[in-house]
């Protein structure tokens, strides 16, 4: 009886055990990008360049993730990029000229969209487009520029 | 030489023909697994407890060290690029991914395959199973499909338990001994880790559980009955495991990329 009671008792600390450690695994070691609202509005931008922008990149004003984008398509229309965001719905004083910026978070890290307060009375809501963007920073047309620029330099 | 190309072609058939019947013993096990499940569930669990709760320490000591080790290294060869603080990253990457689940194979097949193989192929050898028989009772129900099912519940929960606390020790390592900045280790690590990169690490532990639990209690069934025939088929346990589990570690990872 003894030794039953022992060897349920490890199996079963054993198994608890590795509950806990799946547990940890999946919640502490991968990301779950820390924005989750409950309502939330969707606004347009459009792009002349996203780089390499994905869906569910955070949104994010004053360094804070206010929102998360949804859907980047191409317009093959106007040929620029549409990028779908949605801002949590408690946000609702951001005015309607604020500009969007592709931004790289450090040199080399993952893009996500800036918004920059304007200084308009009227404010973002649901199915508005933001008018003022800024393309993202490809680093290899800068490092272009850069030289294209010496050379000329150089020549003139 | 043509004595050779007999030789070579009867090892062939030989190979074929034992691959072949591991297949097949394998089906019947899990033809037997649902009634064992319900039926002989304490043996089971006694088999949980014999192929996992006691390799626990084996488990832990060997994941602190394998997680410090792959600290280490990170950080000696990462400094030089003053990127220290993707340590975090390059250790639960290596581990969740690839070390985690095939040293936990590794070490599940020389601590608890061995047992089972031996413990079978004596049973074997000492009349047992057929003494089983001869009461009616069929042993790949009573003796093997039980192992079977503790070795393959006990991988996944041995491999979580390996790959946390190696986690845990490259935590050790680089935030404690190394000084690399605690929010950047664990937070670079978020960021770059995706919920299907741990399920690559548990799909890997749950085939290796399979593959390391299968070969034991086949090495063991399928033991020669007597003493040396019995050590040979805990050697083989280990080596057959060994080649089996690289050989699925590569083909998972190949699958899914």
């Amino acid at each position: 009886m003894q030794q039953t009671r022992t060897v349920e008792l490890g199996t079963g600390l054993f198994v608890l055990l590795g509950i806990g450690s799946l547990f940890f695994l999946t919640t502490q070691t991968t990301g779950q990008h820390d924005f989750a609202a409950d309502e939330t509005f969707e606004v347009q931008a459009r792009f002349e360049n996203v780089g390499s922008l994905k869906t569910r990149a955070p949104v994010s004003m004053s360094g804070v993730t206010i929102g998360r984008v949804t859907e980047i398509e191409f317009d093959g229309e106007t040929l620029e990029a549409v990028v779908t965001f949605v801002i949590d719905r408690r946000y609702d004083k951001i005015p309607d000229d604020s500009d969007a910026t592709v931004l790289t978070a450090g040199l080399l890290g993952s893009q996500y969209i800036g918004l920059q307060a304007g200084g308009s009375e009227t404010y973002l809501e649901d199915g508005s487009e933001v008018l003022f963007t800024q393309s993202a920073v490809v680093l290899e047309n800068l490092i272009g520029k850069y030289l294209f620029d010496r050379d000329s330099g150089d020549g003139g | 030489m043509i004595a050779l190309l007999r030789d070579v072609f009867t090892t062939l058939v030989l190979f074929l023909r034992t691959f072949g019947a591991m297949n097949i013993f394998f089906l019947q096990l899990l033809l037997y697994t649902p009634a064992t499940m319900v039926r002989r569930f304490r043996l089971v669990v006694a088999q949980v407890h014999n192929a996992g709760a006691l390799s626990i320490v084996i488990i832990i000591v060997s994941g602190l060290f394998v997680g410090g080790v792959l600290g280490l290294q990170a950080y000696s060869n990462l400094e030089r690029f003053n990127a220290e603080d993707t340590v975090g990253i390059f250790v639960a990457f290596a581990l969740v991914k690839e070390i985690g689940p095939v040293i936990s194979a590794l070490l599940f097949a020389g601590r608890a395959g061995t047992a089972l193989a031996s413990e079978i192929g004596l049973m074997k050898a000492t009349d047992q199973l057929a003494a089983m028989e001869m009461m009616a009772v069929n042993p790949v129900r009573r003796v093997v499909v039980p192992r079977f099912l503790g070795g393959v519940i006990s991988m996944p929960i041995l491999t979580a338990i390996f790959t946390t606390v190696g986690l845990l020790g490259g935590h050790l390592v680089a935030v404690e001994l190394l000084g690399v900045d605690v929010g950047a280790f664990w937070q670079q690590m978020q960021q770059t880790l995706e919920l299907s990169d741990v399920n690559e690490g548990i799909i890997k532990s749950l085939v290796f559980g399979l593959v390391a639990s299968l070969v034991a209690v086949w090495e063991g069934y399928n033991a020669i009955p007597t003493a040396e025939g019995v050590g040979r088929a805990t050697t083989r346990t280990v080596v057959v495991t060994a080649i089996a589990v690289l050989f699925f570690d590569f083909m998972i990872t190949a699958a899914v990329l």
